[in-house]
């Protein structure tokens, strides 16, 4: 009998929702949404804008899933839903009624496709139905995707947001996605208005547009119909091109000091290894590795705090490539002092060891993630953008630059390693346990190649390889600046990095490189002690 | 001492002479096998990609096994390590075929590594079957191809930006070795025949490994603001297309702006990274794990179960292996023998089923037939197929280019039996590859 009454009910309260919505099947929310069930591209793309045009507080959330790919439809009632996934199961929810219908088996429900070209118009669509939001920086980026895909139909919303507009930035972005649509108007004075407004801008998508303005045919005529506004676009472009020259010079300055950071920091432990200790230690770039899977293993203990993660695994890899250099330091290493071939022979097999030994954990690269505050860039203006990782990695390697040299200088560890290292004899004398301070100043050197390491994984694979890539350029970087002197490995690095990235836009990427080394070779047979040549009497030996 | 090291040497000698016993014995034991070598580096840099294939090679042993085996013979894998090292690779395989009497190879990655394989697989008459997509411009006799030839996998790529985004402008980005060199030589012909003009088109190389791309991602964004749609087509190899990718979606670059398709960068690949930023961007293959077929699901179900991790994924050159392995079953059986000379005329017409639902067709130029599928990176590292075509029969020497448009390959033919035969002049030139 109850579960008569029930259905009873829920037949009536069915009857009654159906009532409600067939009214505006066709024209509401429901029809629009449903239309988007197509297979043909073209259509699922009228669908969008038809449903962007909508005054309902639903379409917004229902484009945005869409375009995160989180829009789907159950293949038994058609009915368009949200996906909601966590790790172990998959439950959706009803996009026009918003009731959680509970969870489902991936194969009963099926996505709603997108490819890049719908994707452009989802993000035109939905930055239209955010330029009225109360959030500046969402305004801005509606603004600026409006940029890239002009839309006439939207003219009369960005006019009326530009009215009420009071962010600068802000406004400035609206203005130029006016622009764009206006450029293409028949309305020849607006068009001029449009052309100023453009002309100023030396952003992508303006520029892009000058130089179709301004593009000839074959015989050397404009191909715009209006010959003012071509000549202003011709005119306006050659300035931006300037700009854009000028630009890049300070952009490939920054490239290059960012190249110089990272070389920097892969070399300040050889610095140490080598530099100071003449240890050619093969195994430089393995302790680089073991920095950057360290890393990754914090990121897999503590997935909780992944923003956090590199903070903690800076001092973790320290300890722990510390710990294997001074490993080797005392099983092989301080057996083959002053047998320089052999040293390098030894550790060479050290290397391959390490690799092979990471390999056989797991053969594939591993995924580190990075923490949010360093992806995305900082817009220095419309030409320049510099990634937030550049200019962190920057700082980090000058910092521990900064601590190396302060270890050296003040502490007793520093001083005791810059007695050995300039005359064993006497130290030893002076009661310097000399054998341990090897053993703790390769520890030193194979910990900052971990910390390394973890700044590393920030831009490059992490797996069982990655150490050889660096080892190379790290020792061209402390031999080139000068063995045994950290000043010198810092103007090593930086010059190296910015005369690669000064070559590179004009050679290519692969003769950059061969030229610096083939620049290193000549610069070491004219200086063969670096930039900065050590002087005094130590040196002899 | 020297007494110490006389008994340490006495040891040695027994310890051997055990080793060489068992090892006989383990011979003799083995004697009425059908052996199947697996020549892939198990260390050194391709161990990445290579470890993979050797496993699905025992995997397929395996199955065949339960299933009986063939010509009433049990299946033995031999494994070698060829370690990453070119040369090293000839001389595996001389190893495999002389010293361990293999009757089939499946292996290479590299086309640097298939190149030094070749002329000792050619003399020693063996059987090589390659699984991994390649330049093209090659067709010996004792190897088949199961992987694409570039009109099976750049050409349409190509053919698909072009007419589904309508891309005028192309950068052919590419790690410098021979194949982004000969893919992208054919590709520059095939689009300046398709009336792209020569200035919009740029080719760029980078060194092995390369991850310094600040300047060549900004140059990119440069080239692609000429008031034209700009797509990259990548050749880049494994190991640069991380921080490729990474500073791409650093520079704010999406699928939307710039389309980037790639040739190189597959499920395994992407397995390696997070994928959330490079969501659009596409890659073209024969195969992807998300193609929906019964035989699809079946495999990977048995990949997953075979290599006690669920997470492990599926990748194209691993579907190039399974039909590999079955169309040199199939023909084997058809043959009644091992022997290469009987297997090779029986491999020709044999068909397989492919794991996308088609049929995958043995040609006489050592290619297959082979669907062409075009997927995009989605967020959880798969890729969702945007387009399919029917079977594309696998041209080992390319149309696009004027001195190979008039070669063909058929080793079927008495009359030609040939790898490279110029169709103009009606001779067989020798040089296969």
């Amino acid at each position: 009998m109850k579960r008569l009454v029930f259905l009873i009910v829920c037949i009536q309260q069915l009857l009654f929702t159906s009532l409600l919505f067939a009214e505006n099947a066709e024209n509401g929310f429901d029809g629009k949404l449903s239309a988007l069930i197509v297979n043909s591209n073209r259509q699922k793309a009228v669908a969008i804008e038809a449903l962007a045009t909508l005054d309902d507080a639903r379409v917004l959330p229902a484009l945005k899933a869409m375009l995160d790919a989180r829009l789907y439809y159950r293949k038994q009632d058609k009915q368009i839903v949200y996906l909601l996934e966590t790790s172990s199961s998959v439950s959706i929810s009803g996009v026009i009624s918003g009731e959680d219908l509970g969870v489902v088996e991936k194969n009963t429900i099926k996505k709603i496709r997108i490819n890049n070209k719908l994707r452009r118009i989802l993000r035109a669509s939905i930055s239209s139905l955010e330029l009225t939001s109360s959030d500046a920086e969402l305004r801005l980026n509606s603004a600026k995707n409006l940029i890239k895909v002009p839309n006439k139909t939207l003219r009369q919303a960005i006019s009326a947001a530009i009215e009420t507009e009071k962010n600068r930035e802000v406004k400035q972005s609206m203005q130029l996605a006016l622009a764009m649509i206006d450029i293409d108007s028949d309305n020849q004075p607006l068009r001029m208005i449009a052309m100023q407004v453009i002309g100023d801008s030396i952003s992508p998508d303006a520029v892009n547009l000058l130089a179709r303005l301004s593009q000839r045919d074959e015989k050397g005529a404009y191909v715009e119909q209006n010959q003012e506004i071509a000549e202003l676009a011709e005119n306006r472009l050659k300035d931006a091109k300037s700009q854009l020259k000028f630009f890049k010079v300070i952009e490939d300055f920054i490239f290059g000091l960012s190249l110089g950071s990272i070389l920097l920091l892969a070399a300040i432990g050889l610095a140490i290894t080598f530099g100071v200790m003449g240890v050619i230690n093969m195994a430089h770039g393995e302790m680089i590795m073991l920095g950057a899977y360290t890393t990754f293993a914090i990121q897999q203990l503590f997935p909780e705090l992944i923003q956090y993660s590199i903070f903690i695994a800076i001092p973790v890899a320290f300890l722990v490539s510390g710990a294997v250099g001074v490993l080797i330091e005392r099983l092989v290493i301080r057996h083959l002092y002053g047998r320089q071939l052999d040293t390098l022979l030894a550790t060479f097999g050290i290397s391959l060891i390490l690799q092979q030994a990471v390999r056989m954990y797991s053969s594939n690269n591993v995924a580190v993630i990075s923490p949010d505050f360093i992806s995305g860039f900082w817009q220095m203006n419309e030409a320049v953008a510099i990634t937030y990782n550049r200019i962190y990695v920057l700082f980090f390697s000058l910092i521990v630059l900064g601590v190396l040299a302060l270890v050296l200088k003040k502490t007793l560890l520093g001083l005791q390693m810059r007695a050995v290292t300039q005359n064993r004899a006497m130290a030893n004398s002076m009661g310097i346990h000399s054998s341990w301070v090897d053993a703790l100043t390769f520890g030193l050197g194979s910990g900052i190649a971990g910390i390394a390491g973890v700044a590393l994984s920030q831009f490059t694979n992490v797996g069982p390889n990655m150490g050889q890539g660096y080892i190379i350029d790290s020792f061209m970087v402390v031999v080139f600046g000068g063995v045994g002197n950290l000043l010198g490995t810092f103007f090593g690095a930086m010059s190296l990095g910015v005369a690669n990235k000064f070559l590179e836009p004009y050679t290519g990427a692969v003769i950059a490189k061969i030229m610096v080394l083939v620049f290193i070779i000549l610069f070491i047979q004219w200086r063969p002690r670096g930039l900065f040549a050590l002087k005094g009497r130590f040196v002899e030996d | 001492m020297d007494i110490k090291k006389h008994s340490w040497a006495k040891v040695g000698a027994k310890a051997l002479g055990v080793a060489a016993l068992s090892l006989s014995a383990a011979i003799t034991q083995a004697a009425d096998t059908i052996k199947v070598g697996v020549l892939h580096s198990l260390s050194g840099t391709m161990a990445i990609s290579e470890t993979t294939l050797k496993d699905t090679v025992l995997m397929m042993v395996e199955e065949q096994n339960k299933k009986g085996g063939l010509l009433g013979k049990q299946l033995e894998a031999v494994v070698v390590d060829p370690a990453s090292d070119w040369p090293l690779f000839a001389e595996k395989t001389k190893e495999l075929i002389e010293q361990k009497d293999v009757d089939v190879i499946f292996g290479c990655w590299t086309s640097v590594s298939r190149k030094s394989v070749l002329p000792v697989i050619e003399k020693l008459n063996g059987l090589l079957f390659y699984p991994v997509q390649y330049e093209g411009e090659e067709s010996s006799k004792n190897v088949f191809y199961t992987g694409a030839a570039p009109n099976q996998q750049a050409i349409p790529a190509v053919d698909y930006l072009m007419e589904e985004e309508e891309v005028k402008r192309w950068v052919l980005e590419g790690t410098d070795y021979v194949y982004p060199q000969t893919t992208n030589k054919i590709l520059k012909a095939y689009l300046i025949s398709k009336g792209v003009a020569e200035e919009d088109i740029s080719v760029n190389y980078t060194p092995f490994g390369f991850s310094e791309w600040t300047t060549r991602v900004s140059e990119i964004k440069k080239f692609g603001s000429a008031g034209k749609k700009t797509a990259v087509v990548s050749t880049v190899n494994g190991d640069a297309n991380v921080p490729f990718y990474k500073e791409l979606a650093n520079q704010g670059i999406s699928a939307e702006d710039i389309p980037v398709v790639a040739f190189s960068v597959g499920e395994e690949e992407l397995s390696g990274f997070d994928t959330a930023p490079l969501v659009g961007h596409l890659a073209a293959w024969n195969y992807f794990q998300s193609a929906e077929s019964e035989a699809n699901s079946e495999f990977i179900a048995q990949w997953k179960k075979y290599i006690k991790n669920n997470k492990r994924v599926t990748n194209d050159p691993m579907e190039a292996t399974y039909i590999g392995f079955k169309a040199w079953a199939k023909a084997v059986d058809k043959a009644g023998s091992v022997e290469v000379d009987k297997v090779r005329p029986a491999m020709y017409g044999i068909e397989v089923s492919n794991l996308t639902g088609g049929i995958a067709k043995v040609l006489p130029n050592h290619h297959f037939t082979k669907p062409v599928l075009i997927g995009e990176i989605q967020a959880d590292g798969q890729f969702e197929i945007v387009s399919q075509t029917t079977e594309v029969p696998g041209d080992a020497w390319t149309d696009h280019l004027a001195e190979s448009a008039k070669v063909i390959s058929d080793w079927q033919d008495p009359a030609i039996s040939c790898g490279n035969y110029n169709t103009e002049t009606k001779k067989c030139s020798g040089q296969n590859f």
